[in-house]
């Protein structure tokens, strides 16, 4: 029975983290925006709280804890711990993104270790917030080149490189890393490891100034020699040319749906103020009027709802899907592609709807403009979307369609 | 004011053949033009100045005709006008979010898809040429129920509940065959669910026996008007009582299959408010003009020329507080947006295979990244498009409000519908734009939805 709403189960879920957002985050918004690297110590107090929801089972998973899939038959259809996520992190990044993304224990990281770490790895990084470093200075779309290496000693594994965009890397109390155990066996050599703050060897050097999401810290981590146990290893610490990039590319999988919904959040919050501002100006939607019959400024209007609309849709069907153990790694590159590409229109036409008040530091609207970027870009960008979505569409590999 | 027109139109330019007002002729315009009009003259042909074969034929067989309507069967009235009629009731609520339609609505879609690729598909083009649907295709469409699928089940119809979903997937799936014939099909059952959802016992007992019979009228909803701006809610075509009765005036465009029609919804404006009469074919001062058009040719478009028609009381349809029309308004959008989710796909699919096999610079054109991201955003915004569409259909299914959704669907499924079929051409380079392929009809048959009011209904 076709329903795509969202669903009975989360709606308290939602409105909890639309509240918490509108009381919590966007007082606070303009200001972490402005003291760029300052810890936003509110959301200590809010973090203490979402655990306190978790541990009375009021939640489900309102962050990016909640995409662990579990083994069995399910019975019927399920509405769980990714729509629940994806809900709570679209209202939460209507609130602020860049907050979101420095919200305790909430990390990519985390996503990561509940994608593919096992039983016991689960129990023991319970709490941890861990941020998740991929990208390197000279290696960003192409994951599958970095040059960080993992060399076994003992029970030990020994990383040397730099890691640069971990975000929460300054804060988080772990990072999830990648590195290659072999360069010459390419993709299936790579692992991820969680590495602990304090573990000798690894630095945070500086962190960056940036376009958006300022509250966000965004770190460069180098690794010198930095000796890992063998058991922080998320998945198997064997090279398995079969099973190949799989394991760790999974992750994606969770993450996109996660990044799309925070690109829908971004959007929803400017869609909705600039309602009101249209409002202000004498300009209302009527739904039923052709666009043409309207004024441009609400026709615009009308065209922006409509691609919200469509990326709120597909988000949710990836999460839905994961929910339902059906694989979504295509639909989970749709959503990004579309919300990603949706929420830069939709922020940047806001503020020249909006003039130089939308352009102005006394409305958020200039600044969702800048923090929209970076969801067209982190965990995939734009381009690497529609390649995958490509490749699958049209049944091509990797070498086929470069 | 049109005096003065034809006589500046006979110095000027402008105002005929897609000329803007603002042209002027200088010298050698006059001098072009006095040309062509010898060359356009049968005094060279008798003088054998011209090869036969440059002969224009200019009357295509369909293109030309103008009849007064259809000389259709006299409909025996019964039951009371003043009772209402019977109601389907709303698809259940189950707050589970989901993407899989009911066992029903699947299985009917899989009686439809078969029918769009053995019967519509192949069809397609000439059907396109000729303007009309065969006859073994509509024959077929009627064993298949489509019809009545929005018909109450009390009343011999299909569904227990309200269909809109089931016929939102249905829609699209003849799509997939072919958007012409699929509204060729389609359009009595926009008819027959009208008279379901807002008749009057006696309007649907005087008319729903004809479309659960053996003998289904062709039958047609019309919204639409050929005006610049066209705002479907003020209509142009007007309503006057008399008597107990109404005067109907006007003409609306883009009727499907006008010709064979017996009967119409039409919509026109009574008293300030718009409003749905249902009109008989046989009415005195009905005219039915083709109006072939870009796209969507197999279903036959025409003009509908209503001059002083009188109806009876019994013909108004619905309220007259403008309710019933703008539901009906926003259900045909919803009927348009599944039609153009279902050329998408047929687009989608085509191009995929196209792009694989068609080589340049010794490989296949899919290795390129500018070929394959058109192809990867033809399937995502395919699919946004479909996404926004059930939402609102499974909404006004369950009879809860879809203005705001509907009204995306239409928004999204115009914008991105058309790139999907100006892509589908491209896609195919000069391959595109001949009719070897189908990809130029389906690129005309897009160009339809956002421009079309009523003609389908879910």
């Amino acid at each position: 029975m076709i329903y795509l709403e969202t669903p009975k189960k989360y709606k308290v879920l939602a409105e909890q983290a639309h509240q918490t957002a509108m009381n919590m985050l966007r007082p606070i918004s303009r200001k972490y925006d402005i003291a760029e690297h300052e810890y936003p110590k509110e959301l200590d107090m809010l973090s203490a709280m979402i655990d306190g929801l978790n541990d009375a089972g009021q939640t489900d998973g309102a962050g990016a804890t909640g995409v662990r899939k579990t083994e069995g038959a399910i019975d019927g259809v399920q509405n769980g711990a990714n729509l629940a996520s994806v809900l709570g992190v679209k209202e939460m990044c209507w609130g602020d993104v860049g907050l979101t993304l420095s919200m305790p224990r909430q990390g990519l990281g985390n996503s990561a270790i509940a994608s593919v770490a096992n039983d016991e790895q689960s129990e023991r990084f319970k709490g941890t917030w861990a941020a998740m470093a991929i990208t390197e200075p000279a290696t960003g779309s192409d994951s599958a080149s970095i040059t960080t290496t993992a060399r076994r000693d003992g029970d030990d594994f020994i990383l040397n490189g730099e890691k640069i965009f971990v975000t929460s890397g300054e804060r988080a109390d772990s990072v999830v890393v990648w590195a290659t155990l072999d360069k010459e066996l390419g993709r299936a050599a790579i692992k991820s490891f969680v590495v602990e703050k304090g573990t000798e060897g690894m630095k945070v050097e500086r962190l960056e100034h940036k376009l958006g999401i300022r509250a966000s810290d965004t770190a460069v981590i180098s690794f010198t020699d930095c000796r890992v146990p063998v058991a922080n290893v998320l998945g198997s610490p064997e090279i398995d040319v079969k099973q190949g990039f799989g394991g760790v590319m999974a992750t994606f999988d969770n993450t996109r749906p996660l990044v799309a919904a925070m690109a829908v959040g971004c959007a929803r919050a400017s869609l909705d103020l600039i309602h009101d501002l249209l409002e202000d100006a004498g300009q209302t939607v009527d739904w039923d009027l052709p666009a043409y019959n309207q004024t441009a400024a609400v026709a615009k209007y009308v065209q922006m709802e409509s691609d919200w609309e469509a990326a709120n849709l597909l988000m949710l069907q990836s999460a839905w899907m994961a929910d339902n153990r059906q694989p979504n790694s295509l639909e989970a590159s749709m959503a990004k592609a579309k919300a990603g590409r949706m929420c830069s229109d939709v922020t940047l036409s806001c503020v020249e709807l909006a003039g130089t008040l939308g352009y102005s530091e006394t409305e958020l609207l200039e600044k969702w403009g800048r923090d929209s970027k970076i969801l067209d870009i982190f965990e995939g960008t734009q381009q690497i979307q529609q390649l995958i979505v490509a490749r699958r569409v049209l049944g091509l590999s990797s070498a086929e369609l470069k | 004011m049109s005096l003065i027109r034809s006589a500046k139109n006979a110095v000027t330019p402008g105002g005929r053949h897609g000329v803007s007002r603002r042209e002027s002729r200088d010298a050698i315009g006059h001098a072009v033009s006095a040309l062509n009009t010898f060359a356009q003259s049968n005094l060279i042909d008798r003088l054998g100045m011209r090869k036969t074969s440059e002969q224009a034929v200019y009357q295509a067989t369909k293109s030309g005709f103008k009849a007064a309507g259809a000389a259709g069967r006299t409909f025996s009235r019964s039951g009371s006008g003043e009772k209402q009629g019977a109601r389907v009731p709303g698809a259940p609520k189950k707050g589970v979010f989901d993407l899989t339609p009911t066992e029903d609505e699947q299985s009917l879609v899989e009686v439809v898809a078969d029918f769009a690729t053995e019967a519509l598909r192949p069809a397609a083009a000439e059907a396109n040429e000729t303007c009309e649907a065969p006859d073994e295709i509509l024959r077929s469409s009627l064993e298949m129920g489509l019809p009545i699928l929005g018909v109450p089940e009390d009343l011999g119809g299909i569904f227990g509940e309200r269909s809109a979903m089931g016929a939102t997937l249905v829609h699209e799936a003849l799509a997939k065959g072919d958007m012409g014939l699929a509204l060729a099909v389609l359009a009595p059952g926009a008819v027959s669910t009208a008279i379901s959802l807002w008749g009057t016992e006696e309007q649907q007992q005087t008319y729903l026996p004809a479309f659960t019979g053996d003998a289904v009228p062709s039958a047609a909803l019309a919204l639409s008007e050929p005006t610049v701006l066209f705002d479907p809610l003020k209509p142009g075509t007007k309503a006057t009582r008399d008597g107990s009765g109404y005067v109907l005036s006007g003409v609306k465009s883009a009727v499907v299959r006008g010709a064979t029609a017996e009967l119409f919804i039409v919509g026109a404006e009574l008293e300030g408010k718009p409003a749905l009469f249902i009109v008989e074919s046989s009415a005195e001062g009905v005219r039915v003009e083709a109006d072939p058009s870009m796209g969507v040719r197999a279903a036959g478009l025409t003009r509908l020329h209503l001059t002083g028609v009188r109806v009876g009381s019994e013909s108004l349809l619905g309220e007259t507080d403008g309710t019933t029309y703008v539901e009906a308004v926003r259900l045909a959008r919803l009927g348009w947006c599944a039609l153009a989710i279902g050329t998408g796909q047929a687009v989608l699919d085509y191009v995929t295979d196209y792009v694989k096999t068609r080589e340049a610079f010794g490989e296949p054109i899919s290795h390129r990244q500018a070929v394959a991201f058109m192809v990867a955003n033809i399937a995502i915004e395919l699919q946004g498009m479909r996404l926004v569409t059930y939402r609102a259909a499974s909404r006004a299914a369950r009879g809860e409000d879809f203005a705001r959704e509907v009204a995306l669907a239409r928004r999204i499924c115009t914008d991105k519908g058309m790139q999907i079929g100006l892509d589908g051409v491209q896609l195919l380079g000069g391959h595109g734009f001949v009719k070897e392929h189908p990809v130029e009809r389906w690129y005309r048959d897009l160009r339809a939805v956002g421009v079309m009011e009523g003609g389908v209904l879910v």
